[in-house]
């Protein structure tokens, strides 16, 4: 009998097998190479389904964000286009808080090591990612980096995504929260030019302020727009290399690192 | 282009349900895309064919299904159309609209033989 249809095909005397010509062979598939056919001509039909396009992604990062509950991790997934400061800031934020949590960092690039060295100088823990052409990491591609790189439990982990503005809103990793990034050299209307990624964020980060003598940004102008598009969206502006109120995004990651701690000891 | 991955998801998802429900060939893939999602439709297409090269769906056709984005405004609670996330509620100008419908991202229905 046909393993697939059970169309009582024994051997092939009456029906023809149908080789499929080039499938993927993916391991489940090539039971399907011969596949048993009543007729040359079959009949077409509908199936109805409800699948969403991003239900593997999907699958992967509830099954992280089950396991940074577990063991007390909180997750940030640190969203800008190239070279608005993300590592900066993960390497000041280091420097300033590494005695109180333990922190580590995975680094998404399309190219090189550099990000990881950076961080890795610091003294903290980090793994590169090199996703190659894909412009975006995606939940399988953390769960395995998480293993990799040990987590510990009640500790601080950074994912410092691909730098584009686009493709990451999309791919939920499992964080608790999306950080974009957004430098004032950038211009001002960005909330509303990507507004996929400034929806998905929960904090925005305009960094580069001591910058702002030098370029036409308009604060306020910026923060109009983000609400706009995002009306609980949490603002900071700081530079990340001046200091200029850096203690505000620190305080902010602190009181959130205490109240995982504390959920996790329940 | 993450319409690559989107469509590397949905090769895997035909092929699951090819051996679920006994399908050999799909010729048509309906997708309902919100108005609001972050899909590019003309990316989609351009993509389509080389992901779905060597695949049971090498010849399918795509159909798209575009659902309108519809949001709740949270002032006056009346009904109002958004064709942008950032959209202000049309009926009092306030921008904090709970968006109802526009975001959706998913295959609906599969012709196959
Ligand atoms: N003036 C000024 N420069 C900054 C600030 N933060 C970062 N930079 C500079 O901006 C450049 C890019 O910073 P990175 O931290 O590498 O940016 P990134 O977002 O990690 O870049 P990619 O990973 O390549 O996307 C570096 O030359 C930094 O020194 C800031 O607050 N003020
Ligand atoms: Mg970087
Ligand atoms: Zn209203």
């Amino acid at each position: 009998m046909c393993g697939i249809c059970g169309c009582g095909d024994s051997g092939g005397q009456s029906g023809k097998f149908v080789p499929i010509k080039n499938m993927s062979f993916s391991p489940v598939m090539s039971s399907f190479q011969y596949h048993h056919r009543e007729d040359s001509v079959e009949k077409s039909r509908l199936i109805q389904m409800e699948v969403d396009l991003l239900s593997k992604n999907n699958v992967y990062a509830t099954k992280n964000r089950h396991y940074f509950q577990e063991h007390g991790v909180f997750v940030l997934n640190l969203v800008s286009s190239p070279g608005a400061g993300k590592t900066t800031l993960l390497v000041e934020t280091i420097k300033i808080l590494k005695n109180f949590f333990p922190i580590a960092v995975i680094e998404g690039d399309q190219q090189t090591q550099h990000d990881a060295d950076r961080i890795r100088a610091t003294g903290g823990r980090a793994l590169q990612i090199n996703t190659g052409r894909a412009c975006h990491l995606d939940a399988q591609g953390i769960g395995s980096a998480m293993m990799q790189l040990g987590i510990e439990n009640n500790s601080f982990l950074a994912i410092e995504n691909v730098g584009n503005l686009v493709c990451p809103s999309a791919f939920d990793l499992g964080e608790a929260h999306k950080v974009v990034v957004l430098s004032v050299t950038e211009g001002d209307d960005k909330p509303l030019k990507y507004a996929d990624m400034f929806y998905a964020a929960d904090v925005m980060i305009i960094n580069k302020i001591d910058l702002l003598p030098y370029v036409d940004f308009d604060v306020a102008r910026c923060i109009a727009f983000a609400l706009q598009v995002n009306p609980s969206i949490h603002i900071i502006s700081l530079s990340a290399t001046k200091g200029d109120n850096f203690g505000e995004w620190t305080h902010w990651l602190r009181s959130s690192m205490e109240k995982v701690i504390k959920s996790h000891a329940l | 282009m993450h319409e690559l991955s989107l469509l590397e998801n949905v090769r895997s998802i035909l092929e699951a349900h090819a051996l679920s429900e006994n399908f050999q060939i799909v010729e048509n893939i309906t997708l309902e895309i919100g108005a609001l999602s972050c899909v590019e439709l003309d990316a989609l297409t351009f993509a389509f064919e080389s992901v779905m090269k060597d695949s049971l769906a090498e010849h399918a056709e795509l159909t798209f299904k575009i659902i309108e984005g519809q949001g709740r405004c949270v002032q006056c609670s009346q009904l109002t159309p958004m064709s942008e996330l950032y959209d202000v509620c049309v009926h009092c100008g306030h921008f904090r609209v709970e968006i109802l419908s526009g975001l959706e991202m998913k295959i609906t229905e599969l012709k196959v033989r």
